[in-house]
């Protein structure tokens, strides 16, 4: 059976959630990894979760990134197998250089959680096989610093590698500044690497598979991931 | 001060720590002695009304505090416990946060929250939820809008970071409340039966730990601070407020849940208010046993500090954890591996004292039974007179007011009232949705709350309105409980429990303890006749400034129980054709209303009446109703009446363009008819094939149940020939004024 880790910070909460998903919903196996331990081999895949790791002290994920753990966490995503993160796990690759461009604070300059609707840009992706090409899926965000910034260079690479993953849209799949909910370039709620095996991304999907929650297409992020 | 030295005890000093000359003289006779400087402040604090409840257990004790749900009584534990089968309990409190607040907004929010989330999982209880009460002055003044913006930048820093959904609650603008915001937190755990912890301290030779954060200086006598009213005297006084690390309570979570699955522990507190001298005599207290403590041994972070400061400090996410003897080691291990501090302080005796030493002298040896609510605080009876402004204001003629012009203008105007416009501004600054057992988010009757592993949830509200209780005490507190109730009950749930925050003046004046004693007569009728026992709660007094006092506000946090999650309703309208009906009367009733307010800026006559049997009958109809799976959406009457409540079902469906058609014939003018704040009266729409089934149900429970419109899809709101207006410019109202009036726009 596939085995998901999830890593768990000091600060961490959404460990749990994702964990459930995996386990509850998609009936597959998940571990914690506390960010001291070391051994990932044995995983199909890692999540980042969300949260406040190290309290956002010095800047979110900014201490995360030198947990014991992210060593092992580069060298599991630069062997090709799959990395996400979410939110605050979104931060720690970033900072990690796993991923580019840099996230700063909501243009409003308040925390914001609410209901987003995305827009897959890009389907042929480990994380987002399961999904039409704009298919328009919704998630809730939940974050103060998610605000999405890449230089023209960045932005230039990440289209001609075709690697923005997800924008936000409206319901009719919509992108621009009214659909924007915190000021993120281009609209940008998650992206992938060059070579297609570390997704991060802002909304949460864990948050997003269940009916009874508001929405279940956020399932499709980690059912394409473990190939079920 | 140098640290060897302490001030001589003397009746001017004691007078200077809050105490009367009757408790100075009773310190004095439970000691035979005069108390030293320590014990001074420990008796201050521990017999401040925060901690002992003095002005008010009196009263207190009169509420329904019992019921066969009840895991814990009233005061027992940190926080009720209520079973909700399944081997599963509910830990659940409300606690205020008003005067740090008020000097600090954010720190005191957030420290607000930090303690209220300590008192759910010092009992072993996760928490799931998180809830608050709000109060503020007018927005037009920019300090309120100060205050506003940093309270809820303080509640969300510290819940969010803690990973637990803030789901709901309430806010209210006036003018009494400028001087004096109200700020009251509320949080929801879940526990297993078996891993259920208590508050004691016992075991000869057991030891006693703390854990968590060091110790420093801030919030000393923040108790007793809680305890006057704010003035300029006051002020100067004033203790540090707290500063809150949400960060590092993330990890004394995580670390105290783990603790308390161990059996060698005994028992394990927080340390909220009066701090160290709180939980160490609490405990010991419940156990019948004493302890000894070395304050040198306590981690602080500042130096040079009394024995005098360490007990008394507020620093907070600290906790104190009674271990068996020799396993200390075992609890160091699991809080090392979450970075926290955890050292011996002390240990458990059989002694009925709490005895404090530094380097090996004697500071303080005080009983803790003469330290705790329930052992020898004292106990005070006040004066009360019945205020002479109600018979004035209860008697105000309303008929004679004009009627409006524009109805379109008035409800719009209504609608963009701070005190009923849309709060997302507020809400969506909370992360509602971490955890993924939000099922109905901020925004309906209540929040619902999934209960992961079982086919249950729980709705739960906070509710309390101010103007009712001022213009009637009893009645307000009835109507506290019956709206609480209401709001979960249209969300599907059945009440059984509420926790309480009364907040109020000053319980000297006997106007004010008049208010205090009849709100909390009326509070337990009503909970008497929804079986919603008073699992506990917190009072707030002296509520007030030289300018201005606050309504008195009891606030009401609700807990209900969905046994199967097909009744989880919402209070939108759903379908275009839908039969839009009401159980109850209305009865065209603007004493006290925000119409009143709003457009004839009055705060007078009577608040609406209230009859509890009605009510319960009405509650139990909707409930069947719900259960029969015939309802579509419920919501009650409350603020701006039946044309407000109309109005933001229509407006909440965002998926749709809904509108309503609505006509009532009754023989009283359209304001008060659509803007009267009729109690027991819920607005629920059902597809018509279902209209005999609810005819049924509501004549088996003997209430009144009328049709009065169908939901349509045309955008339009009507009402009579009064109201006429598309639902996007309601929304527009609705939604925008908020944020403007944060942006300082004019009101």
């Amino acid at each position: 059976m596939k085995k998901v880790g999830v890593v768990v910070f000091p600060g961490s909460n959404c460990d749990y959630d994702v964990y459930n998903v995996i386990k509850k919903v998609l009936k597959l196996d998940a571990e914690y990894i506390w960010h001291k331990e070391t051994a990932l081999r044995h995983y199909d895949a890692i999540v980042l979760p969300g949260g406040f790791s190290f309290g956002d002290h010095l800047r979110a994920g900014a201490v995360a990134r030198f947990s014991p753990v992210m060593q092992e966490v580069i060298n599991f995503a630069n062997i090709g197998k799959p990395v996400i993160g979410i939110c605050n796990g979104f931060q720690v690759l970033l900072e990690a250089n796993l991923l580019p461009g840099a996230l700063i604070t909501n243009k409003h300059l308040r925390f914001l959680c609410r209901d987003t609707f995305l827009k897959v840009k890009n389907n042929k992706t480990l994380f987002t096989s399961n999904y039409k090409e704009n298919e328009i899926i919704k998630m809730p965000i939940a974050h103060y610093t998610g605000n999405y910034f890449a230089n023209e260079d960045t932005y230039k690479q990440l289209l001609d590698t075709n690697s923005i993953v997800f924008q936000y849209s409206n319901t009719n799949g919509d992108i621009s500044d009214d659909t924007n909910p915190n000021g993120s370039a281009h609209n940008i709620a998650g992206i992938i690497n060059e070579k297609g095996n570390v997704l991060g991304m802002m909304p949460h999907p864990e948050r997003a598979c269940e009916a009874i929650l508001g929405s279940d297409t956020g399932i499709g992020v980690f059912s394409s991931m473990l190939g079920v | 001060m140098s640290k060897q030295q302490e001030p001589v005890v003397n009746w001017k000093l004691a007078e200077e720590h809050g105490l009367n000359k009757e408790e100075w003289g009773k310190i004095q006779k439970i000691l035979g002695r005069v108390p030293t400087f320590t014990e001074l402040g420990i008796f201050s604090v521990m017999w401040s009304e925060h901690c002992s409840y003095k002005n008010s257990i009196a009263e207190l004790k009169k509420l329904p505090r019992d019921g066969e749900k009840l895991l814990v009584g009233a005061g027992e534990e940190n926080a009720g416990l209520v079973d909700i089968g399944d081997g599963l309990a509910v830990a659940f409190k409300i606690e205020s946060h008003n005067h740090p607040s008020a000097v600090e907004p954010f720190q005191g929010a957030a420290t607000g929250v930090g303690g209220i989330l300590r008192d759910i999982f010092t009992m072993g209880a996760r928490p799931i939820a998180c809830l608050n009460s709000l109060r503020f002055g007018p927005l037009s003044k920019p300090r309120n809008r100060y205050l506003l913006d940093h309270v809820v930048k303080g509640i969300a820093h510290y819940g969010n970071c803690m990973g637990i959904p803030t789901v709901g609650g309430e806010v209210y603008f006036d003018e009494g409340y400028s001087e004096n915001p109200l700020v009251n937190a509320m949080a929801i755990g879940i526990v297993k039966h078996n891993g259920i912890k208590s508050a004691i301290s016992k075991g000869n030779g057991n030891t006693v730990m703390i854990v968590g954060s060091s110790t420093g200086r801030d919030g000393i006598h923040g108790a007793t601070f809680a305890s006057v009213e704010i003035s300029e005297e006051s002020e100067s006084k004033r203790s540090n407020v707290q500063v809150g690390d949400p960060f590092t309570e993330k990890l004394l979570l995580e670390a105290t849940l783990e603790l308390c699955k161990k059996d060698y522990v005994i028992g394990i507190q927080d340390m909220g208010a009066a701090g160290i001298a709180c939980s160490t005599s609490e405990m010991s207290e419940k156990g019948n046993s004493g302890m000894i403590i070395d304050i040198e041994k306590v981690p602080m972070r500042e130096q040079e500090m009394t024995p005098y400061e360490v007990m008394l400090s507020e620093s907070q996410e600290r906790m104190l954890v009674i271990v068996r003897k020799e396993f200390e080691p075992e609890v160091k291990a699991i809080l090392e591996k979450w970075d926290l501090h955890c050292e011996v302080v002390g240990k458990v005796t059989d002694s009925p004292k709490i005895q404090i030493n530094m380097n090996g002298k004697l500071y303080s040896e005080i009983p803790a039974w003469d330290l705790c609510l329930g052992g020898g605080t004292p106990v005070y009876y006040r004066k009360t007179k019945r205020p002479e402004y109600l018979d004035k204001l209860q008697q105000e003629d309303l008929s004679q007011l004009p009627e409006p012009k524009d109805y379109n203008e008035v409800l719009k105007k209504l609608l963009s009232s701070p005190n009923i416009a849309d709060k997302s501004w507020i809400y969506e600054q909370y992360d509602y949705s971490v955890r993924t057992n939000t099922a109905v988010p901020p925004g309906s009757s209540a929040a619902v709350i999934l209960v992961k592993g079982t086919n249950k949830a729980l709705a739960t509200c906070t509710d309390g309105n101010g103007r009712y209780v001022y213009l009637n005490p009893r009645r307000g507190g009835q109507i506290a409980v019956a709206e609480a109730a209401r709001n979960v009950v249209c969300s599907g749930a059945k009440p059984i429990a509420i926790t309480n925050c009364l907040n109020f003046g000053n319980p000297n004046d006997p106007e004010v303890y008049y208010q205090f004693q009849n709100a909390v007569m009326g509070m337990g009728e009503a909970c008497n006749v929804f079986d919603t026992p008073v699992t506990g709660g917190n009072v707030s007094f002296y509520n007030e400034s030289p300018d201005t006092a606050i309504f008195p506000t009891p606030v009401i946090g609700m807990l209900g129980l969905i046994e199967n999650l097909k009744n989880i309703t919402t209070s939108h309208f759903k379908d275009e054709g839908d039969f839009i009906m009401i159980l109850g009367t209305i009865k065209g009733e603007i004493g006290g209303s925000e119409y009143l307010k709003v457009v004839h800026d009055k705060i007078s006559g009577d608040a609406p009446s209230l009859n509890l049997d009605f009510e319960k009958r009405v509650q139990t109809a909707c409930l069947q109703a719900i259960d029969a799976g015939i309802v579509k959406s419920a919501t009650d009457i409350s603020d701006g009446g039946l044309g407000v409540a109309v109005s933001e079902c229509c407006i909440k469906n965002t998926e749709k363009t809904l509108g309503a058609s609505v006509y009532i014939s009754r023989k009283m003018r359209d304001d008060e008819l659509f803007f009267g704040e009729t109690q027991s009266v819920i607005l629920l729409t059902i597809d018509v094939s279902n209209l005999l089934k609810l005819e049924t149900i509501a004549s088996k429970n003997m209430i009144p149940c009328v049709t009065i419109g169908r939901v349509k899809d045309d955008g339009i709101l009507k009402l009579n020939d009064c109201i006429n207006v598309p639902v996007e410019e309601l929304r527009d109202a609705y939604v925008q004024a908020l944020p403007k009036a944060m942006d300082g726009e004019l009101l």
